[in-house]
């Protein structure tokens, strides 16, 4: 193991070399695809962009880097998780975009200085590692809870004039396990690896069940 | 500890909405009152908690009445809905059962602080 490593360099290192079984999960490994999110001495990660000298503190003479796979997800094998809940409650608070015109009409014009657009393009970048999802403590005792992703993808959806349904994201949220579980721990802001604010997206939908939908015209 | 990875019973979006909307619109009423409150006693036990004293000040007084009935109806409001939230996540009791407790400690807030009021302020 190397410090200039990556931690998914080290991960692929020890299945070539020491053990061809070994199962887990990556893609792009540039820190576009979200798949090769894991636990690394216990905090969770993007590990195709976490350095081995970012996670493990060689002043104080730290050697071992403990690597498993997310919380709060259930396993597969090794470092694999299953994700089908956590996609499953991006769909669940509303995470799927309807569009309001057909392919038939222009496209709709979007001033990129509008209060809601700038609210939608905050919380865009999501990648769906599910960082946020496995830092969450709410989460890891309510599995009911939504979770930071998904509410966050609701926030830019309501902010977004051409999603047909943004009213009925507003109920979905405000169900069980929405926006008014979170406890504004900030787990998921803090360690989010695109440095989004889910926080954020949540305090603002928990604004939006007193004040309705922001303006989007 | 919390029931960990339990699905907590579901709940209807319109009262979850209500109930969050009145839980912060009391606490907003109520932030106010308490300092108010917390700086009256500091200054009433200058010289001693003295019964004659208070009664003195709070009898006949429709301010302090106006006062601590705003303060009780918006406690009454207030700690049901925070204490339903604390059931919901740490107890494996059922909705309905948190809800009738929370509505019998509702009223219990308000009995008790409606007739404490009444009791200091009426002459």
């Amino acid at each position: 193991m190397r410090e200039n490593q990556t931690v998914l360099d080290v991960v692929t290192e020890v299945q070539r070399k020491h053990e061809p079984t070994l199962a887990y999960r990556f893609a792009c490994r540039v820190g576009v695809c979200g798949s090769c999110a894991m636990t690394v001495n216990g905090v969770p990660r993007w590990t195709c962009r976490a350095h081995v000298k970012d996670v493990i503190d060689t002043s104080r003479d730290q050697t071992l880097l403990t690597i498993e796979p997310l919380r709060n997800l259930p396993k597969i094998k090794d470092l694999v998780c299953d994700l089908t809940p956590f996609f499953e409650k991006w769909q669940k608070a509303g995470g799927k975009f309807d569009a309001s015109e057909s392919r038939h009409k222009p496209p709709t014009k979007i001033d990129p200085d509008n209060k809601a657009r700038a609210s939608a393009n905050a919380g865009i970048e999501c990648i769906n590692c599910a960082v946020c999802y496995s830092a969450c403590d709410v989460v890891a005792w309510d599995v009911s809870y939504l979770g930071p992703a998904a509410l966050n993808r609701a926030w830019t959806l309501i902010n977004d004039v051409r999603h047909a349904s943004r009213e009925s994201i507003l109920d979905k949220v405000l169900a069980t396990g929405g926006c008014t579980s979170c406890h504004s721990q900030g787990n998921c802001t803090r360690y989010c690896p695109v440095e989004l604010s889910p926080s954020e997206s949540i305090a603002s939908l928990k604004r939006a069940t007193f004040f309705g939908l922001p303006a989007t015209g | 500890m919390p029931r960990f990875s339990a699905y907590l019973p579901p709940v209807n979006p319109q009262m979850n909405r209500t109930l969050f909307i009145a839980q912060r619109l009391s606490a907003l009423i109520l932030g106010p009152l308490v300092i108010v409150h917390l700086a009256l006693i500091i200054i009433a036990v200058r010289n001693g908690l003295n019964a004659d004293e208070i009664l003195t000040r709070t009898q006949g007084n429709i301010g302090w009445a106006a006062f601590y009935t705003t303060f009780v109806l918006a406690a009454s409001i207030h700690a049901p809905i925070g204490l339903r939230n604390i059931l919901r996540e740490w107890s494996a009791l059922s909705n309905r059962i948190i809800d009738m407790s929370m509505i019998g400690f509702a009223l219990l807030l308000l009995t008790l602080g409606l007739r404490a009021v009444i009791a200091v302020t009426g002459s």
